[in-house]
């Protein structure tokens, strides 16, 4: 074990995969020499050359698209768009070509590609660098989405992705980066894609979160443990695409009370697909309307506000009162 | 101050047959019988594009996109390529295709619907491409797979007039340069893009000038001459493996609708038509092909109806293959079906809804 934050973790994991396996490459915006904006690929250019982490030009398409030709002609491609927000840049190659390479060459074709992120909010940014849009790739078929909240999860859900036979966009909190260290295994081990984590068992009440919004879900349920005799069950929801249903349902049932957080805008977010789930699946075992503490529908916002605009622990203390007046 | 602009660069368009199939440039060097099967497959590529608008006029096949008047573009270049190449189309490539070896069937199975899709990878044909100019970022990312592999091998983009507008194309062109790679941009300029000509498409005077910018190396060629199309490609392939990335445009033009849902009647004339049709890739071959007493009017019969033949058999073999159906979308979606697809699935099979 090494007490690695999430950077180290996620560097581990290039570092490992490049080393065992030839046909994984890096490519993207100052991922080279410069190791990254956030020095996620630090290193990676000394040990592998520059043929295997190629500083490329400015092109979020171009970097989408080759990767999806490279990757279909039998190399691992790991691609990095510099902020989640800029892959508008890229959409038709993620959503058009790779997610859909498989199906529309009745499966004699395939990208087995990742595409790396870094997301979110609370470190005051200029415009479109904090947006969460994991809802948008959800909602494309053929794609899987992986959000970790820890430097553990960080490196074996990487791990697994590159390994992985589909296209992963994996989104990589920006405010984790360097927030807290953990113990990681130095040698290489998967974290299955789409497997969910009960990370704290409770009976009273199940909270979805991902991502950074884990921890501030962390904060709030804290408080409530320590205030009143409640338990409350956290679910790291950890891959959104394919969502896992079964601990999802499973815990709702238990509970009765489901509370989705999450930093998207709140109007057809991963909230909303989770909340129809569990009414399809769970609805008489509910005794409180199921609620989303998510950002407002509106772009995200200025820096000065982007913290009251963030679900943070006040709002989610008032969710979890209203939710257990209903009883 | 030294500014620079479009007279500083001279385009001259390359042809060995002028429209009347006379010998323009020196003689090249391709054997007889390498010659008759190049006319050869523009017989069966002009055959099928016609049979195909039939078959989508009498409702047996769908939306198609035909290609008459640019058969010797895509012959001429497809059959420069080697088996090893690799080739990334557009939805109008029908007869690369079949140079390739890609069976008819499989491109009118592609029209009906059917949920085989397209692609070939025994004749490394990339699925068609229907986001213009989506291709050509592929074709880049597999001659950057080659290059890496050490494998001597190009990749071909297909793609028309209408594509050099968008983003990917420069963004292929850029990065191709940029990494010296083994990858050829094949433009058809048929000079339409639907009802938008050419001269609202680009201020440029050509299209092969497009590739100075980015370092490529550049040529325009007569679209309609197979022969200079062949040898043009020919020279393209040995450039691109030795690293130097090849911009070609291929001055041509498509002679019918830009697909069947299409009216052209709303946008260009009689009188247009009739002259690009006085310069008919197949015409000017065949005028070749008799002046030097290799072809008469008795093969042509012979190999048209040899091409009919084929045609047919190859109508039979895609209404033949079964149908899709429902349960056949769930399998392509993932290397491995998802369980919330496998309970659509299953619960379609059942006619439920999906609970």
């Amino acid at each position: 074990m090494t007490v690695m934050n999430m950077v180290q973790a996620i560097n581990a994991a290039l570092k490992s995969e490049m080393l065992q396996d030839d046909r994984v490459i890096c490519l993207g915006e100052d991922v080279g020499r410069n190791g990254g904006v956030f020095r996620v690929t630090d290193g990676l250019m000394d040990i592998f050359g520059a043929e295997r982490v190629v500083d490329t030009p400015l092109a979020e398409s171009a970097i989408i698209g080759a990767a999806v030709g490279m990757a279909a002609r039998g190399l691992r491609p790991v691609a990095e768009i510099q902020f989640l927000g800029f892959i508008y840049e890229a959409m038709d190659q993620m959503a058009s070509q790779a997610a859909r390479l498989r199906f529309k060459s009745g499966g004699k074709f395939s990208a087995p590609m990742v595409v790396r992120a870094p997301y979110g909010g609370g470190v005051r940014t200029p415009e479109l660098h904090s947006d969460s849009l994991e809802a948008l790739f959800l909602h494309t078929p053929g794609l899987k989405v992986v959000m970790p909240s820890t430097p553990y999860d960080a490196k074996g859900l990487l791990t697994s992705a590159i390994r992985d036979e589909d296209p992963v966009l994996f989104l990589e909190p920006m405010k984790l980066y360097r927030a807290f260290s953990e113990d990681v295994p130095e040698e290489d081990y998967e974290v299955e894609i789409g497997k969910a984590k009960v990370i704290q068992d409770g009976n009273d009440l199940t909270i979805i979160s991902w991502g950074q919004s884990i921890h501030t879900v962390q904060k709030a349920v804290k408080e409530w443990e320590e205030q009143k005799n409640l338990s409350i069950e956290i679910i790291d929801l950890r891959t959104i695409a394919p969502l896992d249903l079964d601990t999802i349902i499973q815990s709702a049932k238990k509970t009765g009370r489901v509370m989705i957080v999450h930093e998207a805008v709140k109007s057809g977010g991963v909230g909303a697909e989770l909340a129809a789930l569990i009414s399809e699946k769970a609805m008489f075992y509910m005794f409180a309307p199921i609620l989303r503490i998510a950002g407002f529908d509106t772009p995200y916002p200025f820096p000065m506000v982007e913290d009251e605009w963030l679900p943070n622990v006040e709002r989610i203390n008032k969710a979890i009162e209203e939710m257990l007046s209903y009883s | 101050m030294n500014w620079i602009n479009e007279s500083c660069v001279t385009v001259d368009m390359f042809q060995l047959l002028n429209e009347g199939g006379k010998l323009v440039g020196e003689k090249p060097d391709i054997p007889d019988d390498k010659l008759l099967q190049l006319y050869k497959q523009m017989i069966f590529s002009r055959v099928f594009d016609e049979r195909a608008l039939k078959l989508q006029r009498q409702g047996r096949i769908g939306t198609y996109a035909p290609f008459t008047g640019q058969e010797a573009a895509q012959v001429g270049s497809a059959a420069a390529l080697d088996k090893g190449d690799w080739v990334f189309p557009s939805y109008r490539e029908v007869a690369v295709s079949l140079v390739r070896g890609v069976p008819a069937s499989q491109s009118l199975l592609y029209t009906m619907g059917h949920h085989s899709g397209s692609g070939d990878p025994d004749a490394h044909m990339f699925p068609v491409q229907i986001i213009i100019a989506s291709q050509t970022l592929h074709a880049v990312g597999s001659a950057w797979a080659s290059k890496y592999k050490k494998e001597k091998q190009v990749s071909v983009a297909y793609l028309g007039d209408g594509a050099t507008s968008e983003g990917d194309f420069h963004e292929a062109l850029n990065f191709a340069g940029v990494n010296s790679l083994p990858v050829i941009f094949f433009v058809q300029n048929n000079q339409w893009a639907i009802s938008v000509p050419l001269s609202s498409q680009t201020a440029s005077k050509s299209i092969a000038q497009k590739g100075i910018a980015y370092g490529l190396t550049s040529i325009q060629v007569d679209g309609n001459d197979v022969l200079a199309v062949y040898e043009t490609m020919k020279k393209a392939v040995q450039l691109a493996k030795e690293g130097k990335p090849i911009l070609i445009e291929a001055v041509t033009y498509r002679q019918g609708p830009h697909t069947t849902a299409d009216d052209p009647t709303k946008y260009r004339t009689k009188e247009e038509l009739s002259a690009w049709k006085q310069k008919d890739p197949l015409l000017r071959m065949k005028h070749y092909l008799i002046h030097n007493h290799l072809w008469n009017e008795t093969q042509e019969e012979e190999e048209t109806a040899i091409a009919e033949q084929k045609m047919t058999e190859a109508y039979q073999t895609a209404i033949q293959t079964p149908r899709s159906g429902l349960d056949d979308i769930f399998q392509n979606v993932y290397h491995k079906k998802t369980s919330n697809l496998e309970e659509q699935q299953n619960s379609s099979k059942r006619g439920e809804v999906s609970v």
